[in-house]
């Protein structure tokens, strides 16, 4: 089978309905077909990477412990952008600290979220052969 | 081309079933084909039998059905968002031990695997909703 590069872009809030979640479902059975995968987080789903969440008292669920997975995954590429996190005051002190451990880089210990423009990460997607928008 | 063609919007919310419904008879009157159509989200409830909108009102399941019967189209409902949901098929309402179901004749259930898979060998994913 080909390996296409695959884009999950998340615009959600991660409480507003289970959209998060069954982003995420797609994003760990698309592992399994060893494909080139990545994740891009803007609008307001920058919310959904947000540290401390506690959903459980609200009876929601926790997606941002759910991402802590994705190193697992093989999924290594998640990319945040920058305006959407200044516009909602948030910076990367705010977010999950994700980690996978890089194969290109003896396997070392690597944080996974990468800060992106909204300029930059334009020219990301029309570089990808599939994008899900979440 | 062969597109692959995802829909994810609740067809009462949104004119996503309906809009993917156009595409797909344009783009088979056009010569291209359709590798599968995934419905997932709130569009599995396309699949339901059990739908009774008003009767002048389309019903957009039955056009789904007659577009795919004429084409030999593949409609996959993806279970885990059908179960959600409450779209079941004769066989897994049985499994679990509901008394009904409601999964349309034309339609399959299967795993999100199957979206996947239509995303990579298809030409183009085009998505709805």
């Amino acid at each position: 089978m080909a390996t296409k590069k695959i884009m999950y872009i998340n615009r959600a809030t991660p409480h507003g309905g289970i959209t998060a979640k069954e982003s995420l479902d797609v994003v760990l059975i698309s592992a399994a077909f060893d494909q080139d995968v990545a994740l891009a987080f803007i609008d307001d789903g920058v919310y959904q990477l947000l540290k401390g969440q506690q959903p459980e008292k609200s009876g929601s669920r926790n997606v941002a412990k759910s991402f802590a997975a994705l190193g697992d995954y093989d999924v290594r590429k998640v990319y945040v952008e920058q305006e959407s996190l200044a516009e909602r005051g948030l910076s990367e002190a705010d977010l999950v600290d994700l980690r996978h451990e890089n194969p290109e880089d003896d396997y070392r210990d690597t944080a996974s979220i990468r800060l992106i423009s909204r300029e930059k990460l334009a020219r990301l997607f029309s570089r990808q052969d599939v994008l899900f928008n979440f | 081309m062969q597109f692959a063609i995802l829909i994810k919007s609740d067809p009462n919310q949104s004119p996503a079933v309906r809009s993917a419904l156009m595409f797909t008879r344009a783009a088979l009157e056009a010569g291209h084909s359709i590798q599968r159509v995934f419905f997932y989200q709130g569009a599995v409830t396309t699949a339901s039998d059990m739908l009774s909108p008003p009767q002048n009102e389309e019903r957009v399941g039955e056009l789904w059905s007659e577009l795919a019967a004429k084409y030999e189209l593949e409609l996959v409902v993806c279970i885990a968002a059908a179960q959600r949901r409450g779209v079941w098929s004769e066989a897994e309402a049985g499994r679990l031990g509901y008394k009904a179901h409601n999964l349309r004749a034309d339609y399959s259930i299967s795993g999100l695997g199957q979206l996947i898979e239509a995303s990579i060998e298809s030409d183009r994913l085009v998505s709805f909703g």
